[in-house]
């Protein structure tokens, strides 16, 4: 918490954004700081993907901008393309590794593509990256050789091969059994606190929120939109909305719509 | 004012030597990824006359650090040890301690492990080639079994079959395949009569193009056309779709869900590709032969009727039976093989590449081996 910045790094202004004719969720406006761990919440559906997809600017937005250091993230200037793609890294839900690439090709790719080092010095750096998230000695197998949770950490070197400013996770620790999802939170924390690194994470996992997360934003389907914000404990001790209090006391909706009746 | 501004670049390196060899590294600015090359350098060029006796390295001024600098700080830590003489980093601000302490020196610095990609003798290599060529063999048998063993109990138990993606593949392997045998088809006899008309013509034997036309499409070219075509449109399809399947782990799902995968996937695209390609093999000897007809008509002044009676005199029914069999074990080779090549892809996106491929290079093969070993036996029988 220490060093979380006063000055925001993603500013998310009056977003609209959907498939089609479908919006899934309309002018949606939020900050992250510097040095700040955001979760956003939501039920299944509710287009946290999709807001995670316009923030890095995967997808373009039907209204309003997303901007990352003060440039766009939808912009098609190359140059402000080419920064906003050094500065911020993806962990995709399933790794997203290339499966014929072994782990050390797979972190090599960005930084052979965006620096001029030495295949040398991309070896030692990746070896560092490698060690960060405790797959040192796994440099020449492939992501198919690998399991779930050593997948996930290999995706999460990759996409710190960089140093980036800002890392998105999506889902980061689905799939994961208890006990590698929590060392996963520590990873994560202990990259946020040593490299100061700005992270806009995607879970359902109560526990994780309440271990990772400074603030969080919660989604909701039928309101399309943001229907609550602040750290995880105001939110579950002082929210009045019913939506989510169910949300972190694990009630489901047709449970609580009865519990409301009465 | 900053060095790092003053000299227009984004770091400065500043030595001091005190007496005694005891050496100052101050460094500033940014040291990172995008500079490493620069840094190193003139790190280099400075301590490389010195024989300091002492290193401290003050990080007071360095505004950013990122996992290249830290190597370089790595790389002046190792250069020390190796010339045994002291080395502290001095005013580490939290950020660059957090980033340093975050770094597992030993794995830096360690060897690579061995690469399974390591060159071999070439003992070793016939050894694995051979090894691989018997398991592909092995596989590819297996695999038949499977799949005769599935045909068998569809035969007994027909409701057990997909029927809908039989009819699914059905469509695709054959009616939209349709098209592009019928032009290839067309051109081909039409090659042929005009080909064979040279010929023919210096012995006033202009009728025979139809004889040779209708015999050439039925016994070979009908079938072998039809073959090679579905071999790149279905075949390849076949392995392609299955190979991903295999990637995902989806047919691992089915497995656990006690579906036979050989008769869940293969068995539908095999019977389709059986009942598509003898139906193709016609359309296609027709294709041809109206190709050929084509040629006769308009350039050798055959009236329509010869020319066709001329074709239906040099086919036997047993010439078009023969043939059509012929196309029934084709379609079994490739909607076979490009099954087995589906099934035996691992791993990632490349091994369903390679895996298609090899279904392509695969059934062309066979459907060559199959056809010369169906001359003789017609030869024989005849
Ligand atoms: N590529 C797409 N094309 C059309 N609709 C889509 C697409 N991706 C998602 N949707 C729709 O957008 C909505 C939000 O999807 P999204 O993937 O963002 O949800 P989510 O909040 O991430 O859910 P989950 O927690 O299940 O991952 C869903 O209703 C989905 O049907
Ligand atoms: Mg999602």
């Amino acid at each position: 918490m220490q060093n979380i910045g006063k000055e925001p790094i993603i500013t998310v202004e009056n977003l609209t954004a959907g498939y089609g004719d479908n919006i899934i969720f309309k002018n949606v406006s939020f900050r992250v700081m510097k040095g700040e761990i955001l979760v956003i919440l939501g039920g299944s559906g509710c287009g946290k993907s999709t807001l995670l997809k316009h923030m890095f600017g995967l997808y373009r937005p039907k209204a309003g901008r997303v901007l990352i250091n003060g440039i766009d993230a939808a912009t098609e200037n190359p140059e402000e393309l080419d920064g906003i793609r050094r500065n911020i890294g993806v962990l995709f839900q399933s790794g997203a590794l290339f499966g014929s690439m072994t782990l050390m090709e797979n972190v090599s790719l960005p930084l052979e593509e965006y620096t001029d080092l030495s295949s040398e010095d991309i070896g030692r750096i990746v070896r560092m990256k490698l060690a960060m998230v405790n797959l040192s000695g796994f440099e020449n197998h492939l992501p198919s050789e690998l399991s779930g949770g050593m997948k996930k950490r290999a995706g999460l070197a990759r996409a710190m091969a960089l140093d980036p400013k800002v890392l998105f996770f999506d889902e980061p620790s689905a799939g994961l059994d208890p006990v590698t999802s929590a060392e996963l939170d520590i990873l994560m924390k202990r990259i946020n606190a040593g490299l100061g690194t700005t992270m806009v994470v995607v879970t359902h996992e109560l526990d994780s929120i309440f271990a990772i997360a400074h603030r969080v934003v919660m989604l909701d389907r039928d309101a399309k939109g943001i229907i609550a914000e602040g750290t995880p404990q105001e939110l579950k001790e002082s929210s009045t909305d019913r939506r989510v209090i169910n949300f972190f006391n694990r009630i489901p909706a047709a449970a609580g719509a009865e519990d409301q009746r009465a | 004012m900053n060095p790092a501004v003053a000299s227009g670049r984004d770091f400065a390196i500043d030595v001091r030597e005190e007496a005694g060899g005891e050496t100052t590294v101050s460094l500033s600015g940014r040291i990172s990824l995008r500079n490493l090359n620069s840094v190193r350098a003139e790190l280099h060029s400075i301590l490389e006359p010195m024989k300091p006796a002492g290193l401290t390295v003050d990080l007071a001024g360095v505004g950013y650090l990122d996992s290249g600098g830290s190597l370089i700080l790595l790389e002046l830590e190792q250069y020390a040890e190796a010339a045994s003489i002291p080395c502290r980093f001095a005013n580490v601000s939290e950020e660059t301690g957090g980033m340093l302490g975050l770094i597992d020196r030993a794995a830096v610095m360690a060897p690579l492990p061995p690469s399974a990609k390591d060159p071999e003798g070439a003992i070793e290599r016939i050894g694995e080639t051979g090894l691989k060529v018997f398991n592909d063999f092995t596989s590819t048998v297996t695999f038949l079994g499977d799949l005769l063993v599935a045909l068998g109990s569809a035969l007994l138990n027909p409701r057990s079959v997909r029927w809908q993606d039989f009819f699914f593949y059905v469509k695709r392997a054959g009616l939209d395949g349709l098209p592009i045998l019928a032009l290839l088809s067309f051109l081909l006899g039409l090659i042929i009569a005009f080909m064979s008309s040279l010929q023919l013509k210096q012995f006033g034997a202009n009728l025979y193009v139809a004889s040779l036309v209708g015999f050439g499409m039925v016994r070979e070219l009908g079938p072998i056309m039809t073959a090679v075509i579905i071999a790149g449109r279905s075949g390849s399809a076949f392995a392609a779709e299955i190979g991903t399947m295999m990637v995902n782990e989806e047919v691992d799902a089915l497995v656990t869900m006690g579906f036979n995968p050989t008769r869940f996937l293969a068995l539908p695209k095999v019977l389709a590709a059986m009942v598509v390609v003898p139906l193709l093999t016609l359309y296609s000897d027709l294709f041809g032969i109206l190709g050929g007809m084509v040629v006769g008509v308009v350039g050798f002044d055959l009236t329509i009727y010869t020319y066709l009676a001329q074709t239906v005199k040099s086919i036997s029914i047993f010439d078009v039976v023969s043939s059509l069999i012929k196309a029934v074990v084709f379609a079994v080779l490739i909607a076979g093989i490009g099954c087995q090549r589906g099934f035996r892809a691992r791993g990632g996106a490349e091994a369903v590449g390679t895996f298609t491929t090899s279904a392509v290079v695969a059934g062309l093969f066979l459907i060559i081996v199959a056809d010369s070993l169906f001359a003789i036996i017609l030869y024989y029988i005849r």
